[in-house]
């Protein structure tokens, strides 16, 4: 229903041919025509939420237009053809992350979401006082903190794997913290505040050596490059909806299907029942058994869009832009007069960190928005990294698809302000 | 620019350089800890406060941006020697001026003083850093009325 015009552009399979071509990219975002300040507006906060492609935005005023009503309920015709709307974009996101049957994939409302529900269920099926999870330095708060709750419930242990200085994730010290008493492995995939890739094949296979079941953060992941769950092996993945060029409100957890058949339920509610009775109530099979009411239907193929515009633009063509991007952006951006990197790890995605000798990094963005820049600033919702790291916060350039070399020298040269104001 | 001139004015880029009061004084009687989730600023403020409610000392410790170190270290020079409803009505012009282009001014306080603390109203023109510059002060009438924790607020956002 989401006819991709860039399909018509850049068709799969013809990237050999057809070099990406970013101001072609630009031309479907029509965010990227505004300005603020006066100034074009230079759009360097894609890891906090990426912007919207037009197909995107159509395919959903379409549905809302043509084809809408709820879904799984009633037998008119508009409910039929929006519940097959909705279960193609759930074959869309298998597909997205080659798992092996749409029925591995739980939409929920955003990643956060979807953590919160593997915490209870996972924890209520099988974690018990003593029990061990292990996560990492890197994480965003959305896999702590609701391991902390679980914790405070169920009296877990959470272990925590430790980075160097440079943001790289140490795998043997990872492994020395497997035990007897470690129920679950859950990593980011990709550091959102430093930008390292976290090595995930060998922590899954160390992590399987031992029976452990691995959970991955792939938010700051499917944004950038192909994720593939099945030749991973991973057993439960996540992502969100709103950093894939997709719309807010859209969540969705991979789990291996006889993984997620053994959880119980994470709301109540109409959808995800078998049958109900005041006595008892059975649930249904995944992924229905965690979707209670009313899903995100039009986020859904919203999502459904966006995964078809990365596919039509190619994801190899987008992670050697980005990557191209980045590179030129840490060579710039370490050139200008104070500036100092935060995050150098051996592999990265399009994310670079820095401070400033003098100035704060909340300074730096002010400053920095005024000549049109969005760049963010503060802790990243990563507290922890941030102490580990014994910074209150940095200031992040993160880079999307949209992204060019002109867009990272104009933060460059708006840095060079700061510095000259600053002193 | 003109904004961004108006916000970090020399007379605030020296603050940053050589603030004012920045320690911990042995003898203070009230304490508070001031804490933006939003950016991770923290700032202690210590007071001296002697039994006719006149601030004998005042101080402050902490890390933050430009906005809010300037406006810690101005608000412990307007602050000294003053009575502590002196203090209430000085953070409450001041709060005034940082949100409002018609701040209401509390007859009681002398023109210099406002002058100096205009500094600051520049930032009427960046709604988002306003909790930086009030940070030190909300902290501040929190260690007045003894209290241990002042937070510009309960949230933490997200990404
Ligand atoms: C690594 C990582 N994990 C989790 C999240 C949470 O995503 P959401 O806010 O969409 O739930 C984010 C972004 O905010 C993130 O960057």
């Amino acid at each position: 229903m989401s006819e991709a015009t860039g399909a018509a552009k850049i068709a799969p399979g013809d990237n050999s041919t057809l070099a990406f071509d970013v101001e072609r990219a630009r031309a479907d975002f029509p965010i990227l025509g505004q300005e603020v300040h006066g100034r074009p507006l230079v759009y360097l906060d894609s890891a906090a939420s990426a912007q919207k492609p037009r197909q995107v935005i159509d395919a959903m005023s379409h549905a809302y237009e043509t084809c809408y009503a709820n879904v799984n309920r009633g037998v008119h015709r508009m409910s039929q053809l929006t519940t097959d709307a909705f279960e193609g974009g759930r074959e869309k996101v298998a597909q997205f992350l080659n798992a092996g049957s749409a029925d591995e994939i739980v939409f929920t409302r955003n990643a956060t979401e979807a953590f919160n529900l593997i915490a209870s269920s996972f924890g209520r099926a099988h974690l018990g006082a003593g029990d061990e999870v292990v996560i990492s330095e890197l994480e965003h708060h959305a896999n702590i903190v609701p391991w902390q709750l679980v914790r405070e419930q169920l009296g877990i242990v959470l272990r925590v794997a430790p980075i160097d200085d440079a943001g790289n994730f140490l795998l043997e010290e990872f492994e020395a913290l497997l035990g007897p008493r470690t129920k679950l492995v859950a990593l980011t995939h990709v550091s959102n505040a430093l930008g390292t890739v976290v090595p995930v094949k060998q922590v899954i296979d160390l992590a399987h050596g031992r029976n452990i079941p691995v959970l991955l953060d792939g938010c700051q992941a499917t944004p950038h490059f192909a994720v593939d769950v099945r030749a991973l092996d991973v057993d439960f993945y996540i992502f969100t909806g709103h950093k894939v060029y997709g719309p807010t409100g859209i969540g969705a957890l991979y789990g291996k299907k006889d993984l997620l058949n053994a959880l119980p339920p994470y709301q109540g509610g109409g959808d995800m029942i078998a049958s109900v009775s005041f006595e008892k109530t059975t649930f249904k099979d995944a992924p229905h058994r965690f979707e209670a009411g009313t899903p995100p239907i039009v986020e859904v193929i919203g999502l459904s869009a966006a995964i078809d515009y990365i596919a039509a633009l190619g994801q190899e063509n987008i992670a050697a832009h980005e990557s191209g991007l980045r590179t030129y952006a840490e060579e710039r951006l370490a050139r200008v007069p104070g500036v100092r990197l935060v995050g150098t790890a051996r592999e990265k995605a399009s994310i670079v960190s820095f401070v400033m000798d003098n100035a704060h990094p909340h300074d730096i963005g002010t400053i920095v928005d005024r000549a049109g820049v969005a760049v963010r600033t503060g802790h990243h919702c990563a507290q922890p990294l941030m102490q580990r790291l014994d910074l209150a916060a940095t200031a992040r350039a993160s880079f999307g698809l949209y992204n060019t070399r002109g867009e990272v020298e104009t933060l460059a040269e708006a840095l060079e302000s700061v510095s000259e104001i600053f002193g | 620019m003109d904004d961004l001139r108006e916000l970090y004015q020399e007379v605030i880029l020296e603050h940053v350089k050589n603030p004012r009061n920045k320690r911990t004084p042995a003898d203070a009687n009230r304490h508070a800890h001031g804490h933006n989730p939003i950016c991770g600023d923290a700032v202690e403020v210590h007071l001296k406060i002697n039994g006719q409610g006149v601030i004998e000392d005042v101080a402050f410790e902490g890390r933050g941006c430009a906005i809010s170190v300037a406006s810690a270290s101005l608000m412990t020079e307007e602050l000294m020697g003053k009575t502590e409803a002196q203090a209430k009505a000085l953070f409450e012009t001041f709060q005034e001026m940082c949100t409002k282009d018609d701040a209401k001014i509390s007859k009681d306080i002398d023109e210099d003083a406002l002058d100096r603390m205009r500094v600051l109203a520049g930032v009427r023109a960046f709604p988002m850093r306003v909790k930086c510059a009030t940070l030190a002060w909300h902290t501040m009438s929190t260690a007045m009325a003894q209290k241990d924790e002042a937070t510009t607020e309960q949230d933490d956002i997200g990404a």
